[in-house]
């Protein structure tokens, strides 16, 4: 059993948790991801690490209330125990020889490229941060963001915070500016970073992205993680949960992962939908 | 008294109630039966039926004690060999190994071992009053990694001899393929918890949740005072076919398949983990693994099931009983044939419909064979011109699996060969000192008594080691 030593929600639908798992805590790296279950018979989800401490002994997770499982974790309160929790998994997000980055996150994606963001800034990479959310109402993390950036741009959708627009705006300003980076890391929905790597394409500039499908055992074991890469002509098979989560962008088949992520779409509404009425049961 | 010439049937559910229920479909012998199957041993001097058994078993012996009503003395002998008897009893393929070696076969059917062992382990299980005698310690420790087949039988076997074990499990719960890979239906998950249960008395810890490789790495354990490492960390990644059309909505490897059902309960009425159920199955390959996703299928409602098999019946790798008992379910066998493309849903006006990338047919191509290949078996060619399409709305690849590469790839000086399968030597030695293997890590995928006889050659050396 793993105790959560702390929770806080982000916003409306975001939650961030600290969960203790030394072993877990110890390893962690930037870009790796969790698996966990919150109680006997749950399901298993995969979740990526959104930062560590390997003193305390925690790990934080960040997760949006998307179906049944993460409703079940919402309701989950501090001291409270999960039942499991595997990691750390994945290869970790590569950093080497990488002096100047553009780190673009997506909505609850931002969770996941902050430690990204975090890591470059603490190795003296020159880092710049786009976060993008549909409205202000779900804007998370700005400050952390603004502590690790040399230079950060803030964008919703409809403009109801700082600058209107998706997050290619200031991409594209900034390559058509002519300026260049080692590597652009986006991580957020998958449409989003294929509209990254499409807007990064015409300047030649190297994108990696970090791919969530769907999982089970996440520990190279049942192949339902596999995406198609296009390497050199060649479809090739990949596992996120063993060769990734992170990817070369110009190689990854994202309309074939769209596609596969939407498998079980009707399922996790429903299942959502069952978990909520169950709580609200519980508190009338 | 004249010699039955058969084998005492197995008592099973009628096929027609059993493809609709996840419960188990053989329902053991009774103790009448039991004992006169027993009697069908000749109780022959050259025993050679124990030859035929990977892990050895005294099969006369503990027969002959059937006989007599002896039956917790019978459990006693098998145990003596074999730390999973009511395992081994239901999944090994008995007619290729101990039975296939029975001298009451040359003339007749043999003797019904594996049933008789079954008979056997559950009588004993089924007792309340059954204490395990836990060794006195020796002082030394040693980490076994996975908890299938080949761990638990590492595990048990040193543990008897009084080394401290720890099992790390990857998963949240201890049994490997016992677990996740073979279904309720054959293997209940209660026999694979009681066996976990006996190994926990005889004082071995199961850590779940830590994957090595990831969590620990072997060098860790050794940092950790282990003294040497079993790794039975099992087959790994699933194999594709390379065909178009496999990463469509409604393809699965049979590793994701059953796991779904057996590991995360998809099969119950109120499951947290989806999977397709109903429709037109097709399920690729002709093991054991097949015709457990072809009846896991039929189980959750499917309206028809195939297995697609490129050679003949006469190849087919699967146990006898299990072809069998698909056949008796109404599966259909499309053998001497193979898939060409999987072919799925796509609505040209609207990109949105939400059946778009849905898999709606397979199309195949009929096969026959030609000469031995390498393998022995004659290799299938296919037929020009015989290509057809089936409709099908899931279909499951059976069709192996290649090694896991989170072991390897953090452990400097453990080897692998072309298939990345773990390189040992006669006694299960690894090229890293102290670093010992066996299973599917090692041989790709097998069966269940092959990766026990591994997991027992390994605790037999790593005692050798320990105590050199």
């Amino acid at each position: 059993m793993y105790r959560i030593v702390s929770k806080k929600p982000l916003n409306s639908t975001v939650t961030q948790m600290e969960i203790e798992a030394p072993l877990v805590a110890r390893k962690a790296k930037p870009g790796q991801f969790i698996i966990l279950r919150v109680d006997e018979d749950g399901e298993r989800i995969p979740l990526t690490i959104a930062g560590s401490d390997a003193e305390k002994g925690t790990v934080k997770i960040i997760f949006q209330i998307v179906g049944g499982t993460t409703e079940k974790l919402n309701h989950k309160e501090e001291g409270e125990y999960l039942q499991d929790f595997a990691g750390p998994l994945g290869v970790a997000t590569h950093t080497e020889g990488i002096k100047k980055v553009c780190i673009v996150g997506g909505g609850v994606g931002c969770a996941i490229a902050m430690p990204v963001a975090q890591e470059f800034h603490r190795l003296g990479a020159e880092v710049t941060s786009i976060i993008g959310f549909r409205n202000k109402d779900i804007l998370i993390l700005e400050d952390e963001f603004k502590a690790c950036s040399d230079r950060l741009f803030v964008m919703t959708d409809d403009g109801s915070y700082a600058r209107k627009g998706n997050v290619t705006v200031p991409l594209k300003e900034m390559l058509e500016a002519g300026e260049t980076f080692d590597m652009i890391i986006t991580i957020g929905p998958l449409i989003m970073m294929k509209f990254v790597v499409l807007a990064a394409k015409p300047y030649n500039v190297p994108v990696t992205v970090s791919m969530n499908p769907i999982m089970i055992d996440g520990t190279g074991m049942c192949g339902c993680c596999r995406l198609t890469l296009h390497q050199d002509g060649k479809a090739v098979t990949k596992f996120a949960c063993v060769d990734g989560p992170d990817f070369n962008g110009y190689e990854v088949d994202f309309d074939e992962a769209m596609s596969r992520n939407r498998m079980y779409a009707d399922f996790e509404a429903h299942a959502r939908e069952e978990a909520c009425n169950l709580f609200k049961k519980g508190e009338n | 008294m004249a010699i039955n010439p058969k084998k005492h049937e197995m008592p099973t559910q009628e096929p027609s109630v059993r493809a609709h229920n996840f419960n188990e479909v053989a329902l053991g012998y009774t103790e009448e039966i039991a004992v006169s199957e027993a009697q069908r041993c000749l109780n022959c001097k050259n025993q050679p039926c124990v030859a035929g058994c990977p892990v050895n078993i005294h099969i006369p012996e503990f027969i002959a004690q059937i006989k007599t009503g002896n039956f917790e003395e019978a459990y006693q002998i098998i145990s003596q060999t074999s730390s999973l008897p009511a395992v081994c009893g239901r999944v090994c393929p008995q007619e290729s190994q101990c039975e296939s070696k029975c001298t009451l076969g040359i003339k007749f059917e043999p003797v019904g071992i594996g049933r008789l062992e079954r008979f056997v382990a559950d009588l004993h299980n089924s007792r309340s009053d059954v204490t395990v005698n836990v060794p006195e310690s020796n002082g030394h420790k040693v980490a076994v990694v996975g908890s299938g087949p080949s761990g638990l039988t590492c595990a048990g076997d040193l543990a008897k001899k009084g080394y401290k074990i720890t099992i790390y499990e990857a998963l949240h719960t201890a049994g490997g393929v016992l677990v996740y890979g073979i279904p309720e239906f054959r293997l209940p998950k209660s026999i694979v918890a009681k066996e976990v249960e006996t190994l926990k008395q005889l004082g071995v810890d199961v850590e779940t949740n830590v994957i090595i490789g990831k969590t620990l790495t072997i060098d860790e354990l050794f940092d950790m005072g282990y003294e040497a490492v079993f790794v039975g960390s099992g087959a790994g990644l699933p194999n594709f076919m390379n065909i178009p059309g496999e990463s469509l909505k409604g393809v699965y490897s049979a590793n994701e398949f059953l796991t779904r059902s057996n590991l995360m309960k998809a099969y119950r009425n109120d499951p947290v983990t989806p999977i397709m159920k109903g429709g037109k199955v097709a399920v690729v390959g002709g093991g054991n693994v097949a015709m457990d996703a072809a009846r896991t299928a039929l189980r959750l409602g499917a309206e028809k099931v195939y297995i697609v098999y490129r050679r003949s019946l006469e190849e087919l790798p699967a146990r006898k009983e299990e072809v069998e008992h698909a056949m008796e379910e109404g599966i259909e066998f499309l053998l001497l044939h193979n898939p060409l493309e999987i072919l799925g849903y796509n609505n040209p006006d609207d990109p949105r419909d939400p059946k778009n990338g849905f898999v709606t047919g397979m199309k195949c191509i009929k096969m026959e064979l030609g000469e031995p290949d390498a393998s022995g078996r004659r290799r299938p060619i296919p037929v020009p011109g015989s290509e057809f399409e089936i409709d099908v709305d899931t279909v499951v690849m059976a069709i192996g699996t290649s090694p896991n590469p989170l072991i390897k790839n953090t452990t400097a000086g453990l080897e692998v060969n072309r298939k990345g399968g773990i390189i040992v030597n006669e006694d299960g030695l690894t090229t890293r000192k102290g670093v010992y293997a066996g299973g599917d890590a090692v041989t790709g995928a097998a069966t269940v008594i092959s990766a026990m006889g591994a997991g027992k050659l390994a605790a037999k050396s790593i005692d050798e080691y320990l105590n050199a």
